[in-house]
């Protein structure tokens, strides 16, 4: 069952060429996308940066339907898309949001609700990068407590929405976090989610070499270190079961973990941040986590 | 022998649609549409119509839903009204941008605030720039027959836009008038499943659409909708004359005339109270005035050459608005004054009956009746008032 590298499919469905920044996370996350599930899938893309990584009409960078949609509705256009698959007998096909955090976590965060609430049959994946990244790094919901962005140029004074918990209470099916940092676990949460009827979420941390201020090269190390220090915990929601997945199984123990720091000292966003403000991420760090031990016992 | 069923205006919108087939729908509840998306659920869960019906959380997602599925290939349906209309408008633009052929119905209602549930044309005639066929119906009846005829008119290659049909709240929708039903083997005959796609979401032909497009094409975009919208002129003639085929009814395209070929002074407007005007005509031509109603069918795409062909030579043209676009004057007012500008007619406006307020055959006569005074003391001049509003200031 183990996925490996090797065991991918060669065919690509984002094309070289595209208008992605250097190292960017979105674009590798539609790579790994299409790896996952391949062509027959038709993608919902909200105004975002994937908006721009297609490239200007009358080219495309993207090998597979998509539509674009207005920021607020990716959701519901996917469950229109669904239904008339459903009614026309056009099985097998995978509907799929591709939306960024702002779509999804604040102006999109409705019509996701509805969607999830009414069981329909599409998997909706949020590439969380923390920020409005498109329109040049303004903060979201989705932006973590002390990061810079430029409408929080003091840092940001609360914490990050827990969206993919916010998910699981609405019951459905899967839910799962993933890390750009760890493409074989993300492309194994697709495939999982892929096989269930209903709805489907995956939340995968997106680190945006632009926006979070590091060197584009540095975007899986970042993506990973994100899990290592316990910042973003990787696990999945399976028909309400909760379950640690990859290295987040062994992270319950606070001293397996990695120091926050380490996280936050390579990214310019966290650059003025205080010993005060490091102290606060660490408590929602282990805030974080004391909820996660309590839902597993 | 066609049936001939005692329905609400809301009703005669969803057995209408229930005839057309359609495979998506998705609405959600306001007064005073809610009985169109009640009945449409109930045709569903009975099985008497085999559509997915989503019940959205907002009117904004209901469009966001039809157009995912027009997109995927499915006829599709929504209702709406007044906030909901407001709160879809920017998901209106995406459907015209994208050419779909969508049908919504709107009943068209007061905007807030204050709350005010009773019909007004301010929410339609707010979607007017949006790229969509905008029709407004008189009776229950011609609500039902021009629904059916909006499919076709959609789904008509040469159209590939979205329609939207509206009907006065209270007036239409919740009033109970004799509607003759078609037959549904006529209906399917008339309007054979959906053939034309402006483009799919297909897994064997993947396209990308609606990406970015740079000042170099988007202009051509918005021209092609333009064009559609001419084009769509004619194909809402010879639909409607399809349907007289099978209906033998038919209303007269873009416009109905009404005693107009000997009028002297023309009552120009749109929706129900249409017909208290029409009454006002016939009453105040056994008065000896000349007087006659161009009733707007469809305000876009706008009847151009109608209302220039039938307002031209008469002593005055009165434009009744049910709307008013604040600081301007009323909605109706300025397209027919743009299309008469450069021709010497009066064209006098009256704004009525905001937020449900009663207009009746008596209103519409005293609105001619002083515009007749004003001719007879040589007071030529266009304007546009305010009729029966009570003292404030």
């Amino acid at each position: 069952m183990t996925i490996t590298i090797k065991s991918l499919s060669r065919e690509e469905y984002l094309l070289p060429g595209n208008a992605s920044c250097p190292g960017c996370p979105a674009s590798l996350g539609l790579r790994l996308l299409g790896k996952a599930l391949g062509k027959n899938m038709i993608l919902v893309v909200p105004a975002s940066c994937t908006s721009i990584i297609q490239g200007p009409y009358p080219k495309t960078s993207i090998k597979l339907p998509l539509i674009n949609v207005i920021f607020a509705s990716s959701a519901a256009t996917a469950s229109g898309i669904a239904a008339a698959l459903e009614i026309l007998g056009k099985k097998g096909v995978h509907v799929v949001c591709w939306s960024g955090d702002g779509g999804t976590v604040d102006i999109g965060l409705q019509a996701l609700s509805g969607a999830a609430e009414r069981g329909d049959n599409i998997l909706y994946i949020c590439y969380d990068n923390e920020a409005y990244m498109n329109t040049g790094i303004q903060r979201s919901g989705s932006t973590p407590y002390g990061a810079w962005t430029t409408t929080t140029v003091l840092g940001k004074r609360r914490h990050k929405k827990n969206l993919p918990m916010m998910m699981v209470v609405h019951d459905v099916p899967y839910v799962a976090t993933a890390s750009i940092g760890y493409p074989l676990d993300f492309i194994e949460k697709i495939r999982k989610a892929a096989r269930y009827k209903g709805f489907k979420y995956i939340h995968l941390l997106a680190p945006c070499p632009v926006g979070w201020r590091f060197p584009p090269s540095k975007t899986i190390e970042i993506g990973r270190l994100a899990v290592l220090t316990g910042m973003w915990p990787l696990y999945e929601v399976e028909r309400g079961k909760f379950r640690l997945t990859g290295v987040s199984r062994s992270l319950l123990d606070k001293s397996k973990r990695s120091p926050i720091v380490e996280y936050i000292k390579i990214q310019g966003r966290f650059s003025h941040i205080s010993e005060e403000e490091i102290r606060i991420l660490e408590e929602y760090v282990d805030k974080l986590w004391e909820d996660i031990r309590k839902i597993i016992s | 022998m066609e049936r001939v069923a005692v329905l609400s205006g809301n009703h005669a919108v969803a057995h209408a649609v229930k005839l057309c087939r359609p495979h998506v729908i998705a609405a959600y509840p306001i007064t005073p549409q809610t009985q169109i998306v009640e009945k449409l659920a109930e045709f569903v869960e009975r099985g008497e119509l085999k559509a997915k019906y989503i019940r959205v959380e907002s009117e904004h997602s209901a469009m966001a839903a039809i157009i995912g599925a027009s997109a995927a290939g499915a006829r599709v349906f929504t209702a709406t009204s007044s906030q909901g209309l407001l709160y879809m408008h920017e998901a209106i633009w995406s459907a015209a941008g994208a050419r779909l052929p969508i049908v919504m119905a709107v009943v068209t209602r007061a905007i807030f605030p204050p709350w005010n549930i009773w019909t007004d044309h301010s929410d339609i005639l707010a979607q007017r720039d949006t790229g969509w066929i905008i029709a407004m119906a008189e009776s229950n009846q011609e609500v039902f027959d021009m629904i059916i005829q909006a499919y076709r008119i959609a789904e008509d290659e040469r159209v590939l836009l979205p329609v939207m049909i509206g009907l006065d709240a209270f007036s239409l929708s919740h009033t109970a008038a004799p509607v003759s039903l078609l037959d549904q083997d006529k209906v399917d005959k008339f309007l054979p499943p959906r053939r034309a796609f402006s483009f799919l979401l297909d897994i064997e032909n993947p396209i990308t659409m609606g990406n970015v497009a740079f000042p170099d094409h988007y202009m051509e975009f918005r021209y092609l909708i333009q064009k559609a919208m001419e084009r769509a002129k004619q194909v809402i003639r010879e639909v409607e004359e399809e349907f007289y085929e099978i209906s033998s009814r038919k209303y007269g395209g873009l416009v109905e005339e009404y005693r107009c070929n000997d009028a002297d002074v023309i009552l120009v407007l749109m929706g129900a109270w249409s017909g208290d005007a029409k009454e006002c005509a016939d009453k105040l031509r056994e008065e000896g005035l000349r007087v006659g109603v161009l009733r707007i069918r469809f305000i876009r795409p706008l009847p151009i050459e109608e209302i220039k062909r039938v307002s031209l030579g008469r002593k005055a043209v009165i434009v009744v608005d049910r709307d008013i676009s604040f600081g301007g004057t009323g909605i109706l007012f300025t397209e027919v004054s743009s299309i008469l500008q450069q021709n010497s007619v009066t064209v006098r406006g009256f704004i009525a009956g905001l937020g449900g307020r009663d207009v009746t055959a008596k209103d519409f006569a005293q609105m001619v009746k002083q515009v007749y005074t004003d001719l007879e003391v040589g007071e030529r001049r266009s304007r546009v008032e305010w009729y029966g509003v009570k003292e404030v200031i």
